[in-house]
């Protein structure tokens, strides 16, 4: 490519010769556009605040501050705890070897690592009953000798890292691989250790990364519901997270409170974005390669 | 872009042998437990479960409904990313950062509020049911809660193709007297065919797996409104792991054909950027 990449603004010169569209379709397929992300983005939005709050503010902090709902508040951050350290440790080795090196098999590592983007959240926690489950071998062991995984939190944990796997892998590789080499290199041959290499150079470097991978995962970790809902066994106050207590409260057609559970994650989706949207300028020389691979597209896929 | 060659830098034994170790344990090992799980039914138990008028009721739909929302997906979200990239539109920045809610809001949220906007007594839901529309529990509010969580995919896969492209092409048919049509349809639209492809296969990838947004839309009845994940989760419930481990293999073999084709389509938009 000769042509430096177009800024978006560059994009629409208005006083250039540029083709516009005529009036007509222009208008048209703003109202079109704007009429799609109104009816899918800010109507159920707006309608999460409406019915958290239709019988007033003392409900809704009387839904939200339930022990039931901070036991499942708890829950959540405590998988969130456990799982995002995990996944973006994964995350830094699995950049450093591909982004790195060179080796035979790369391409299907890479696509390997994306697997469970790939497969359905109920066959996620599916995986995690029949290889741990009572019934199983692995599982009836372990439950023989006191430890139970499945329909208890280490099963939500397990479910939660294997659907958000891929997320700080797949964000940190490209990251890696535009901040380039040569100054880790030079750290290297000028003497300096590989580990101080690494936390002098090399986090420095992907800081802003790292920051958004861990945004990222801990939304997905957060928010997860199909793959907790196999492992979980819905016990009241035991292993509900946020999004299976909304699910059990919506049942029991306690709506309110479903929808004041509901606000406080749409909350943490809207900080999400913002998050994200502010760190991606920080992370802006690798966007186009990850915008490319619609890695950055799957926040929740 | 840096080459990436053995060179002086270390730890390349450390970061591969956990990035191994890790994958196998956490993902590999489980996800091959579906594969040993099915050898152990014989193959009239595989062949029963994964063909009852049930389960062929349950592909059905979810392979139509997320057909439709695919598709659904891929004309708006074009519109969408056009109308991004090219016009001047009040609060562009604002929409450009809530395109991704799908992706951030959790499943089980967006289930209930779609359900409750769809309702017979719902914001939208009271306007179509006068009109003999009905959306929830019925195989169109499926497809509703499949365009919704599928919604990003189209818009962030052409949006930075449609950036990079090279207003000169379409100056350039102008001014050998193309309409504006002709100059889309000849010069725009094969640029943005990979794209858009890769961006209906994603939305349509996830669609298919789709389980928390479904559910409470629904209603669940089977052979009308029971997807295939939701098959999985009630014969799980009746621990019949036998009948959800064979319809499971047969939705996780449709996925990895997915993903296969989402690779190469993504290796050609790749090469079609870089030409």
């Amino acid at each position: 490519m000769e042509a430096p990449r177009m800024l978006p603004a560059a994009a629409s010169r208005p006083g250039r010769s540029t083709p516009q569209d005529p009036p007509l379709a222009r208008y048209g397929l703003t109202a079109i556009a704007l009429g799609f992300i109104a009816l899918f983005i800010f109507v159920p939005v707006a309608s999460v605040f409406a019915e958290a709050l239709r019988k007033g503010v003392g409900a809704y902090f009387a839904a939200i501050s339930d022990s039931e709902a901070r036991a499942a508040i708890r829950l959540t951050l405590m998988t969130a705890g456990i799982v995002v350290p995990l996944n973006v440790t994964f995350g830094v080795a699995a950049a450093w070897a591909i982004a790195r090196f060179e080796f035979a098999g790369k391409r299907t590592l890479m696509t390997l690592i994306d697997l469970p983007f790939s497969v359905s959240p109920v066959i996620s926690g599916m995986i995690f009953v029949l290889l741990l489950g009572v019934h199983a071998p692995i599982g009836g062991w372990l439950y023989r000798h006191g430890i139970k995984i499945i329909f208890a939190q280490p099963g939500i944990v397990l479910a939660t890292i294997f659907v958000t796997f891929p997320l700080a892998a797949r964000e940190l590789i490209p990251i890696m691989q535009a901040s380039g080499m040569d100054e880790e290199e030079a750290a290297i041959v000028l003497g300096a250790g590989g580990w101080q290499t690494f936390l002098r150079v090399t986090v420095p470097n992907i800081k802003w990364g790292l920051l958004y991978a861990m945004v990222l995962c801990n939304a997905r970790a957060m928010g997860e519901f199909g793959a907790v809902s196999v492992v979980s066994g819905h016990i009241r106050g035991l292993t509900n997270t946020m999004p299976l207590y909304v699910e059990i409260l919506y049942n029991d057609y306690q709506f309110v409170a479903a929808f004041a559970v509901s606000s406080l994650l749409t909350l943490l989706a809207i900080a999400t974005l913002i998050a994200k949207t502010a760190l991606a300028r920080h992370v802006a020389p690798a966007a186009p390669a990850r915008e490319n691979n619609a890695a950055g597209s799957r926040l929740a896929a | 872009m840096s080459k990436t060659r053995s060179n002086v830098l270390p730890g390349f034994k450390l970061a591969m042998g956990w990035t191994l170790i890790y994958l196998t344990v956490v993902v590999l090992v489980p996800l091959s437990t579906v594969f040993f799980r099915s050898f152990t039914l014989t193959w009239p138990q595989f062949w029963s479960a994964v063909t009852a008028p049930r389960t062929l009721a349950a592909y059905r739909l979810s392979f139509g409904a997320a057909l439709a929302a695919g598709t659904i997906n891929t004309v708006f979200g074009l519109i969408v990313a056009w109308t991004l990239v090219r016009y001047e539109i009040p609060g562009k920045r604002l929409i450009d950062v809530m395109i991704d809610l799908p992706f951030a809001l959790p499943t089980s949220v967006a289930g209930i509020t779609l359900t409750a906007i769809y309702a017979e007594n719902g914001w939208i839901g009271r306007w179509l049911a006068p009109i003999g529309v009905k959306v929830a529990y019925t195989p169109l509010g499926i497809v509703i809660a499949l365009v919704f969580v599928g919604l990003p995919f189209v818009v962030r896969t052409v949006q930075p193709v449609l950036e990079d492209l090279d207003p000169e092409y379409e100056e350039a048919a102008a001014t050998l007297g193309a309409d504006r049509m002709q100059t889309f349809v000849r010069v725009i639209a094969p640029g943005l065919m990979p794209a858009l492809l890769t961006g209906f296969a994603l939305a349509f990838a996830r669609a298919l797996g789709e389980y928390g947004s479904v559910v409470f839309i629904s209603g669940n009845m089977p052979m009308r409104t029971e997807v295939a994940p939701l098959l999985i989760m009630s014969k799980l419930e009746q621990f019949d792991y036998g009948g959800a481990t064979a319809i499971a293999m047969v939705m996780l073999l449709a996925a990895f054909v997915l993903l296969l084709g989402i690779n190469a389509l993504q290796r050609w938009t790749g090469s079609h950027l870089e030409a």
